[in-house]
């Protein structure tokens, strides 16, 4: 007989294991995943995070995640328009792929029910460790996504955009991504919907040698949404990954970052802008492990809080014991436009071997008063020239991405956030 | 076009009175200079006109076409003709100089009640005024002053006020940090600005400005008040003699 006594299970965690149970007999999968679903729902019976677990400590999600919606089989999603015109678009609608997926040279793309059903992606679901909720949650739910494999050698002209969207309920999706030795491929994750949905999506990215991949996850979800987001990456050998997160949206956030530089010379680029506004709580929180000698990293992330948004970015860098002359700088800049509002920023740095250079930065600013009154003695109004100041803030990170049609496309994003929150 | 009327002005953080009875009247057409040793309140008299928060205003008034100018933010006064070059331009990171003038010539144009301008005629004269200035367009294209040398700066004010068309120029010592080809080529922008329905004060250290923008009359500022007022040859007086002969006769 345990001793051991649980907490009085919440709304939100009830409804989880309720809903499992009778999900079961409609997700994919038998054997080998449905192994994988038993012991991830066991860490939901455990209970969710709290407070008291480091990683979670700014993000209760216990407290947090207040209720959890049914899954609503009727709901229905619309497609949208790529940010970039001419991407190849792959939908998800409810948490559903779609039969007829576009073909690329060189790309192969495969519905994830298909290989949940065939229990070859089995090996990929365990959760990354015992604090993993998202995982774990995403684990014992995931029902569909996409696995896009980019054959070696292959440079793609135009952006493949996978659109996650929502119309309500629950949707859990997982989207693997394979791209080849010496392969080139801009990637866009769009999240975004309707309604008070609960959505969990684990994005997990492979490139091979010399492989160089942008990666843009677009979150817009409605303000009444939650959003549990994980991204995962092993960057080979002189391989680059730059991973740009914009959040502009959301009740409760959670983007998780878990990258790992895994051959010589690979090289990681985090660049992100959370846009908080209203009453809502979103979280970045990266971890990074410096496997290899020489490798490299930088990380930008700015934000912008208004109203009574709250925000937290926790950057961890592990750098191995056998990881010489790993270089790695983080910085983390939060523009804060109201006295409700708060960020919360927590770099980590783990060193293990002796010959790196590492470092981090975090300010928290307003609006400078002498940048306000120049514009404003230019006769730009005080508003235009707060919008002025705030978007160059955050546009400077968008800048340094480097490629127009992208730029364009995430500078269409974010004056879009200012008409609706400036 | 200008009147300081008995004009009182502290800063708001500690309470120094740095303007303590200033006295000045710039008709239309004029060019008016401004001199004074350091500390004067040169600089806080332009800032005060241009409207800056850091200072406040506890008697006298400032009209503008007989209207006073106190209540109004500094947009405000920016949109109904008042501009300053300032003496140290800001470094805004992010924000485009292209994208930034297209916003303020079109913020000016809205409150006059005009149309925005149309992209091409809107680059035909930011071409037009960056060649008038020997400036490189390829330095427009750069986040506003960021990484500009203390003259480009000085020459991207210039280059505002040509496309803004003000009514009412405050140059706060232009001169400072350029180089005599450099002071020649912000001058000759200034002095083709010169007309009957515009009025420049021209604040400055210096003599040499003085002999390029050749002003209608001088004032020296001490101690927060005119205390001499002449024509040009004041300022080659001043800089001949220095300012402790013009001081010792007002105190």
């Amino acid at each position: 007989m345990n001793m051991h006594t649980q907490p009085q299970r919440t709304p939100a965690e009830t409804a989880l294991i309720d809903a499992f149970g009778e999900r079961l007999s409609l997700l994919p999968g038998d054997g080998a995943v449905m192994l994988k679903r038993d012991d991830a729902i066991e860490a939901v019976k455990h209970g969710l995070p709290t407070r008291r677990i480091e990683s979670w400590h700014y993000t209760d999600l216990r407290r947090l995640l207040s209720a959890v919606p049914d899954f609503d089989p009727a709901a229905a999603a619309q497609a949208i328009a790529p940010i970039v015109e001419g991407s190849t678009v792959l939908i998800l609608l409810n948490g559903v792929s779609s039969a007829k997926a576009p073909v690329v040279d060189g790309v192969s793309v495969q519905r994830l029910s298909e290989k949940l059903t065939d229990g070859s992606i089995a090996p990929g679901l365990d959760p990354y460790g015992s604090d993993d909720a998202i995982g774990a949650l995403n684990t014992a739910f995931v029902a569909d996504g996409y696995f896009v494999d980019i054959a070696d050698g292959i440079e793609l002209e135009k952006p493949i955009e996978l659109q996650n969207l929502q119309a309500g309920g629950q949707t859990h999706v997982r989207l693997p991504v394979r791209v080849g030795a010496g392969a080139k491929a801009v990637i866009v994750e769009r999240q975004a919907g309707e309604g008070a949905a609960l959505t969990s999506s684990v994005s997990q990215l492979v490139l091979g040698e010399g492989a160089e991949v942008t990666w843009l996850i677009v979150q817009e979800q409605p303000d009444t949404a939650t959003h549990l987001a994980q991204f995962k990456a092993h960057i080979g050998k002189d391989a680059k990954l730059t991973l740009f997160v914009m959040n502009a949206g959301g009740r409760l956030v959670r983007q998780e970052v878990m990258v790992k530089t895994t051959g010589e010379g690979a090289d990681f680029k985090l660049r992100g802008i959370n846009l908080l506004a209203g009453d809502t709580h979103t979280d970045v929180t990266m971890v990074l492990d410096h496997a290899v000698p020489h490798t490299t990293s930088t990380e930008v992330i700015r934000n912008v809080v208004t109203g009574k948004a709250r925000g937290v970015f926790q950057g961890r860098i592990n750098v191995h014991q056998y990881a010489q002359k790993t270089n790695a700088k983080m910085a983390c800049n939060t523009l804060l436009l109201s006295d409700d509002g708060e960020f919360s920023t927590k770099p980590e740095l783990e060193i293990f071997a002796d010959d790196v250079v590492c470092g981090h930065g975090a300010t928290v600013t307003e609006i400078d008063h002498d940048h306000l009154f120049y514009l404003m003695a230019r006769g730009v109004d005080e508003k235009s020239a707060r919008g002025l100041l705030v978007k160059a803030f955050v546009a400077e990170v968008i800048e340094e991405l480097d490629d127009e049609a992208i730029v364009e496309a995430l500078e269409a994003r974010l004056d879009e956030w200012f008409v609706t929150h400036g | 076009m200008l009147e300081i009327k008995n004009l009182h002005a502290r800063i708001v953080d500690d309470g120094t009175e740095i303007i303590r009875g200033l006295n000045l009247t710039v008709k239309a057409g004029e060019v008016a200079a401004i001199m004074g040793p350091n500390g004067s309140g040169k600089s806080t008299l332009s800032y005060i006109l241009a409207g800056r928060e850091d200072y406040e205003v506890t008697e006298g008034d400032i009209l503008y076409n007989g209207q006073s100018i106190l209540e109004m933010d500094p947009a405000e006064r920016a949109t109904s003709g008042i501009f300053l070059a300032f003496q140290y331009p800001m470094e805004i990171p992010g924000v485009a100089t292209m994208e930034f003038l297209k916003v303020a010539m079109n913020e000016q144009r809205k409150a006059r009640g005009e149309e925005p301008l149309k992209i091409p005629e809107f680059l035909k004269r930011v071409k037009e005024a960056a060649a008038s200035l020997s400036m490189d367009m390829a330095m427009l294209k750069r986040p506003l002053n960021v990484g500009f040398s203390g003259g480009e700066k000085k020459r991207a004010e210039i280059l505002q006020m040509k496309l803004l068309e003000p009514k009412l120029c405050v140059l706060d010592e232009t001169d400072s940090g350029l180089d005599i080809d450099a002071l020649k080529i912000v001058s000759d922008g200034v002095n083709a600005l010169r007309s009957p329905d515009r009025a420049f004060l021209v604040i400055t250290h210096y003599q040499r400005l003085l002999e390029h923008i050749v002003p209608d009359s001088v004032h020296v500022l001490y101690r927060g008040q005119v205390i001499k007022s002449g024509d040009k040859s004041l300022a080659l007086d001043l800089e001949a003699n220095g300012y402790a002969g013009v001081i010792g006769q007002a105190a």
